[in-house]
């Protein structure tokens, strides 16, 4: 009798380390730079910091959000660009700004199930070179004047032509349900949880301060490859402080409760970035040491469209789920890295889990989450100071958490990302 | 502008009108014989025998007189290592001429000899040092890519004769002319002629872009596995060089402190070990002296010079640098001649010397080489941007009339990179087609 084969136990996913370019403000440097030309710059960078021209990854799993129609397979493309093994597979993902994380995650979970053994997980956006489309009525037209079988039939449907067919349809940042911008949406939650303006502008401050000491220090010599000529971010302000920052004008909101400045909310941005994790084993026999381990995640969803819950709040919930998951409580990490689509997300995000009401009535919870030491959050700067391209940014945040956690010597870290349609992905590192 | 009046002076046009047209030298190719046959190997010496049974066994055709030869001859190795009168260099007349006569385009004139400071008999130095006069002057003569430098031995081995014969003869020297080369009785074998770095862990620092990418690109082809080290702003074009030798990119400035264990930790966790260090960052920052500033003074010493000296102590430190390792260091005729407006840098390449001479010494023990290479006039981004004029000066002012490659300075550093080249340390390598200045 044949024997069976036995179900193999999961295994530890190790983040070896990770790259990017430098994140440029949009319409700049990289204003005619692809999302091809990004990714590939990310990975052939990656594939040098770690010896890998030639080698055969498991897979590559990347993603962008803003995506041109050619780009159906982005990822595959890119890696046949890079110096990687072309017979490495690829994919694409698409989880608005948490494509990077939920690449990662994708990668980590192969991994551990013994069906990979090394990958690369990434993600790129450029707000520049933005994909603009023929308008819907044009693209109608156009389409029935191909299914046309006769002549008289094709000039039939183009002759439904109107001058308004050829406006171009430009993408927006607009959620599709409410027609709302994502700042719109997150001045709506700010005002509601009563975030003061002071408090969106320290945090940016710190931000940009955050950032600014750790590329002072060298943190990025080993993270990221310049691009085009630029060494380092260019929406980073190291001068940056809360005076200044107060001087701006709102930009999100109405009235006397509009706190939301373009200081405190990221810019529009392009950027890539990649991230290799692998097995234990495949890490030692290619001599790499793990920064950190990919341990859990979570990803949850909110419905915002009913007016239930804000937009950028699912974080919030996936949290609590992890957390209960893996047995710990919010105040048993090391280091925090929330992603600052705005400061007023951070802190909403943070308000609510030390909200009694919120935590017993939303989340279900008996006691509420707590309150975070401040110093461990986002110590390295985050998505205000760096920018925000946005599949790239899940990248940045678990190769740079994972290289202070094992600068730390150890510790655990969450991560927590919120996206668009109301989406939030979160995840636990340990080193 | 500059590039128009490149091109024309390089056209048929000025060939035509009588503009002189630099032969195109012999660079190596793996898997090609070191040179044309036949090699006529000549002169009385202790190590003319043991030479023709090299050449052989490298499939070279070897001849003992001009005679023996039909046609051509490719190349001409004359022994005098054992001259102790004047009155013995005659026989360099007598047996090389007429060899010279017929050497063929690209062909190579190699004199061994004995080196005068291992010698007491005042006669004896003079007469072994009268074979460098020679030696500089028939270079100078040469033409068709032709070459002349001279070995000195300080001892009856033969490996370290053997090596540096190989060297010169092959198309790895294509731009070294008019040099002295001194070889102990250091012994190593290069156990793959094609592949003589195979399994060894080289690190080279200023790797990505110019010369530094030329050493990175020839080592990994020699067989090496290579860390290519720059700033990390250069981190772009480094990424492009570590990918293409399939090696690893390690962004690091070579001033900070720590740079030289940061290297070490990288290549012995990375790869296993470090056998081949290549010193090889450098800057500019030219001025007069009269008008240099503090910056361009302590940047260029720190950057050229400091940041070896103290990278070198974690590289020989302990579990670092492997027995029988090797330390290159680009120095530059700057640093032998001098330069209007360079006593920064002339400085720090005269100071880099000083360090290769001294630290071989010391590490001899250890059989561990520390040598220098010193470019001329090679043909970069850097020496692209000087004026034409000035350029073309610089290009033709050596006897092979023309600049070199990137690649011709990290040939030779390769070659002091080999197993093969242990009896090779403490030397100053002049890579300048025998360039005038500093001669």
């Amino acid at each position: 009798m044949a024997s069976q084969p036995r179900p193999r136990a999961p295994r530890r996913a190790a983040v070896l380390g990770g790259n990017r370019i430098p994140f440029a403000r949009a319409n700049g440097p990289y204003a005619k730079a692809s999302n091809q030309d990004m990714l590939t710059a990310a990975v052939d960078g990656l594939v040098a910091r770690f010896g890998l021209a030639g080698e055969r990854l498991g897979e590559v799993v990347a993603g962008a959000v803003l995506k041109h129609s050619r780009d159906f397979n982005l990822t595959r493309e890119t890696v046949l660009g890079t110096r990687l093994d072309p017979r490495t597979p690829a994919y694409d993902v698409q989880q608005a700004c948490g494509t990077g994380l939920e690449a990662a995650i994708l990668v980590a979970n192969k991994i551990a199930l013994g069906q990979i053994d090394a990958g690369i997980a990434g993600g790129v956006d450029s707000a520049s070179d933005a994909p603009i489309a023929v308008s819907e009525g044009l693209r109608q037209t156009m389409l029935a004047a191909n299914r046309a079988k006769t002549p008289a039939q094709r000039a039939k449907a183009l002759a439904g032509l109107r001058p308004g067919h050829f406006v171009p349809s430009v993408p927006e940042n607009l959620e599709p349900r409410t027609g709302l911008s994502m700042g719109e949406h997150m001045a709506l939650t700010a005002a509601q949880w009563g975030v003061i303006r002071e408090a969106q502008d320290e945090l940016a401050a710190a931000s940009h301060r955050n950032l600014a000491s750790a590329w002072d220090r060298g943190f990025f010599d080993d993270l990221v490859t310049p691009y085009l000529g630029v060494t380092k971010d260019t929406n980073l302000r190291p001068d940056s402080t809360v005076e200044k920052l107060s001087t701006l004008k709102p930009v999100f909101g109405r009235g006397e409760g509009a706190t939301m400045t373009a200081g405190n909310s990221t810019p529009l941005t392009d950027g890539a970035s990649a991230v290799l994790l692998a097995s234990e084993e495949w890490a030692a026999e290619h001599r790499l040491t793990p920064l950190a381990w990919l341990v859990d995640a979570e990803t949850a969803a909110v419905d915002y469209v009913h007016g239930d819950e804000g937009l950028l709040m699912a974080p919030v919930y996936a949290v609590p789920r992890l957390l209960a998951r893996n047995g710990l409580t919010l105040q048993d990490f090391d280091l925090y890295e929330i992603h600052e689509a705005f400061a007023a997300t951070v802190l909403t995000t943070l308000k609510a889990w030390e909200d009694p009401d919120f935590c017993r009535e939303r989340l279900g919870l008996d006691a509420p989450l707590g309150a975070i030491d401040r110093a461990r959050l986002n110590v390295n700067g985050s998505s205000l100071a760096a920018g925000h391209p946005f599949a790239a940014t899940g990248g940045r945040i678990v190769a740079s958490l994972a290289k202070q956690l094992k600068d730390n010597g150890g510790g655990r870290g969450l991560i927590s990302i919120c996206a668009a349609g109301g989406q939030g992905v979160v995840a636990i590192l340990e080193a | 502008m500059s590039d128009f009046l490149s091109t024309l002076i390089g056209s048929p046009v000025a060939k035509r009108v009588g503009v002189p047209q630099p032969t195109r030298l012999r660079r190596y190719e793996p898997g090609t014989p070191l040179c044309d046959s036949p090699v006529l190997v000549a002169g009385e010496g202790r190590f003319a025998a043991s030479l023709s049974e090299s050449l052989r066994a490298a499939g070279l055709v070897t001849v003992g007189s001009v005679e023996e030869a039909i046609d051509t001859i490719g190349a001409v190795v004359l022994d005098l290592s054992s001259a102790t009168d004047p009155e013995d260099l005659d026989a360099l007349r007598v047996l090389g001429a007429p060899a010279v006569k017929r050497l063929r385009t690209n062909g190579r004139v190699v004199v061994i000899g004995t080196d005068p400071a291992t010698l007491t008999d005042v006669t004896e130095v003079a007469t072994q040092r009268a074979l460098e006069g020679v030696v500089r002057s028939l270079g100078k003569e040469l033409r068709r890519g032709a070459t002349a430098n001279l070995v000195l031995a300080r001892g009856d081995a033969s490996a370290g004769a053997w090596s540096a014969v190989g060297f010169f003869l092959s198309g790895r020297s294509a731009y070294v002319d008019g040099q002295v080369v001194r070889v102990d009785a250091g012994a190593g074998v290069d156990d793959d002629p094609v592949k003589p770095l195979d399994g060894r862990v080289a690190v080279v620092t200023g790797a990505a872009r110019g010369i530094g990418a030329d050493i990175a690109r020839v080592l990994a082809r020699d067989g090496a596995t290579v860390v290519a080290v720059d700033v990390p702003s250069a981190g772009d074009a480094l990424a492009r060089v570590a990918n293409e030798v399939g090696g690893t990119a390690l962004q690091l400035d070579v001033t900070a402190p720590d740079t030289g264990t940061r290297i070490v930790e990288h290549a012995v966790s990375r790869h296993g070990g470090l056998d081949i260090v290549v010193h090889n960052a450098g800057i500019t920052r030219d001025k007069l002296f009269v008008n240099m500033d503090e910056a361009r003074w302590s940047s260029v010493i720190d950057v050229n010079l400091r940041s070896i000296l103290r990278m070198n102590e974690a590289l020989l430190g302990e579990g670092a640098l492997s027995e029988g390792g090797r330390i290159v260091c680009v120095a530059s005729i700057a640093g032998i001649a001098g330069n209007r407006g360079q006593t920064n840098y002339g400085a720090s390449k005269a100071g880099v010397i000083g360090l290769v001479t001294a630290l071989a010494d010391q590490v001899r023990d250890r059989g561990i080489t520390v040598n220098a290479v010193a470019p001329g006039f090679i043909e970069t981004e850097m020496t692209a941007r000087i004026p034409f004029a000035t350029r073309e000066i610089g290009r033709r002012m050596n006897s092979l009339q023309q600049g070199g490659k990137p690649k011709d300075v990290a040939e030779a550093i390769a070659w002091l990179s080999q197993p093969g080249a242990a009896a090779v340390t403490g030397q100053v390598l002049r890579v300048c087609g025998q360039s005038l200045l500093g001669a």
